[in-house]
């Protein structure tokens, strides 16, 4: 399969008054041609600053790519020019963000603000951008869209509006989709429409997509492929059933027990205990060794490898690998 | 919006009518008349005089009289200066007071919003730093102040400009600068600070991704929504504007309608000091009621016509 996106260990660091946070740590993975990934992780655990840094929207000061690369079809995006990024964002690379409520601007039509994304990007007269954004708002599933090209956001309700957000996004007909939890604003019937939406487009434009979001039923509904952030850090990747069926970090194992299930009647959840670690200063050993359950001396003192459990299942956990013993052997 | 604007007509129209009944009671419980003067005039000529004027009759009977001047846009004749009618010194003295209202306007309006957004933009660096300081003098340094300094510096050390009236664009500057400066630096404060919030919007962050160029973001996509509270404080800084004229146009000798309000009251010129009082308001409420339109067409969530009129 073609790689559209191949991100190759981001480092992203935020200048404070108290010090230098350090939101992403090394995050490293490929996003394929037509697929879904699904980032997932708590708040605060960068996926957000992740998704933004591919597209250099990170507010910058304070925040800033320290190191690594994002390479789009070969291309490295970090040592674009900012007139050269321009070109890139809304055309190859789109971004949806979370509340359809403030992601509008209140004051212009929708149909100036679909419209002003395909003239940027476009030798095109204004009459056929107006029907470009005609098409998109009815593949959306805008009713009446003639009329609604002359409304403004207010008019809309919250599911409606996260629709014309998609339709913005998509009217460039771009290759990579980034939704930073799309469907979070919403309420569950319209969140089950929006991701049927997502999954329509996708079928018809081939369009890869990212989806960032908290929320595991979200992930099992869209997702082909899944990353699990923690603490600034992807700690386990893999095919949606290998993450569901055959977790193997223990953070993927809590976050999988602390769902919600309708068919174990009566079951306790189980939340993971603990607060996730302070990235001011971020623990040289594994950033979850506080929290987990079966954490070994040498996870409080070595970050662990990559392993593969499988070609497209792979984790960061000492408990999975063998090297485990021969590393603390090697400290002591 | 028709029938918001018929509504809009009528509620100016029953505040100019508290602005007149109260003006013109106030004015007639001040002590004194246009007649008090050291100058001895015999009784009879006193009060032929007060005859003429209707100065005799009772109150109720003059304040009648003069809301019918009031709506066949007759203010009567001066008593000071008894060849002119009021109409006549307004006609003279609006044009003057009006050019230099709207000059000053137009450049408090666009230097201020232009500051604001530079220093938005260079938010805590050295030029927003400037201009916040630039924007806290002005709020606090009167214009009389202002315009005092100015002409000492401009026109008597450099003596580049001229001192006072009101015959060319170079007369113009002096006056111009010293009651702009103020509404000027509040403009500047307020598009600053309602800059800085729009700009962390999410909507600006939509139209970052949509990989729009910074100037359209700011120009099509921040400033609109920046500028509505702006547009809000734009009424009461005309009426600022007109009151800062009558002491400008005081200082700087300019023959506007000022100095005609600042005289009639020393004089008790009732005639005057109702026509000026009148016209001050219409002209105030008029801006005002403007300010609403505007900030309709500005702010598409509000509907002018299901507001009630105020």
């Amino acid at each position: 399969m073609e790689k559209v996106l191949e991100i190759k260990d981001l480092h992203v660091t935020f200048t404070t008054y108290g010090g230098e946070v350090k939101a992403v740590r090394g995050v490293s993975f490929d996003l394929f041609k037509g697929e879904t990934l699904a980032i997932v992780g708590e708040s605060g655990c960068g996926k957000s600053v992740t998704s933004q840094s591919i597209m250099r929207l990170i507010p910058s000061p304070p925040g800033r790519i320290a190191a690594g690369e994002v390479l789009f079809k070969g291309q490295d995006l970090t040592k674009l020019k900012e007139s050269e990024m321009r070109n890139i964002r809304g055309a190859d690379i789109s971004m949806i963000f979370q509340d359809p409520m403030t992601a509008l601007n209140p004051t212009i039509t929708v149909g100036e603000q679909i419209i002003e994304g395909i003239m940027q990007h476009e030798t095109i007269t204004r009459q056929d951008a107006r029907k470009k954004a005609l098409e998109m708002l009815d593949l959306v599933g805008i009713p009446n869209p003639v009329e609604r090209l002359k409304h403004y956001p207010h008019q809309f309700s919250g599911g409606m509006r996260q629709r014309i957000v998609i339709a913005m996004a998509l009217v460039c007909e771009p290759e990579v989709l980034i939704a930073d939890e799309p469907t979070t604003a919403l309420d569950v019937t319209i969140q089950a429409q929006i991701l049927d939406l997502f999954k329509d487009i996708q079928t018809k434009t081939g369009v890869s997509i990212i989806i960032i979001t908290h929320d595991l039923g979200v992930v099992a509904q869209v997702a082909d492929r899944i990353a699990v952030m923690y603490a600034g850090k992807i700690v386990e990747a893999g095919e949606r059933r290998e993450i569901f069926y055959n977790p193997q970090h223990p953070y993927t194992k809590g976050l999988l027990n602390s769902v919600p299930r309708l068919d174990l009647d009566g079951a306790d959840l189980v939340p993971i205990g603990g607060s996730p670690p302070d990235l001011f200063s971020p623990p040289a050993g594994c950033p979850f060794a506080a929290r987990c359950a079966f954490a070994m001396e040498v996870c409080d003192r070595v970050f662990p490898y990559k392993t593969h459990i499988s070609r497209d299942h792979h984790v960061d956990c000492w408990l999975q690998d063998e090297r485990a013993q021969k590393m603390l052997a090697g400290i002591k | 919006m028709t029938g918001y604007i018929i509504k809009r007509l009528i509620a100016m129209i029953v505040t100019l009518w508290f602005i007149i009944t109260l003006t013109f009671f106030l004015m007639h419980s001040i002590p004194g008349s246009p007649f008090n003067e050291e100058r001895n005039t015999s009784e009879a000529v006193q009060r032929n005089m007060e005859k003429f004027y209707h100065l005799d009759e009772p109150l109720y009977v003059q304040y009648g009289m003069y809301l019918k001047s009031v709506v066949t846009f007759d203010f009567g004749p001066s008593i000071k200066k008894s060849s002119q009618t009021v109409n006549e010194m307004l006609g003279r003295g609006f044009p003057v007071s009006f050019e230099l209202g709207i000059v000053t306007l137009i450049v408090a309006v666009f230097s201020g919003i232009a500051l604001g957004i530079i220093a938005a933009l260079r938010h805590n660096g050295f030029i927003d730093y400037l201009a916040m300081t630039i924007a806290v003098l002005g709020i606090s340094v009167p214009n009389f102040v202002l315009a005092t300094l100015l002409i000492q510096q401009l026109a008597v050390n450099l003596a580049i400009l001229p001192v006072a009236t009101w015959s060319s664009p170079k007369h113009m500057i002096m006056p111009t600068l010293a009651l702009a400066t103020g509404p000027m630096a509040i403009i500047a404060r307020l598009t600053r600070s309602s800059m800085l919030e729009v700009l962390t919007q999410d909507y600006i962050k939509t139209a970052k991704a949509k990989g729009l160029s910074p100037v359209k973001i700011v120009f099509k996509h921040a400033l609109r929504n920046a500028l509505l509270p702006v547009v809000t404080v734009l009424g009461s800084l005309a009426a600022s504007i007109l009151t800062g004229t009558f002491v400008i146009e005081k200082i700087f000798a300019i023959p506007g309608m000022g100095k005609y309000f600042v005289e009639s009251i020393n004089t008790r010129d009732y005639p005057v000091i109702m026509g000026t009082t009148v016209f001050y308001s219409t002209i105030l409420i008029i801006m005002l009621f403007l300010v609403d339109i505007a900030y309709g067409i500005l702010d598409p969530r509000i509907k002018l016509h299901k507001k009630e009129a105020s």
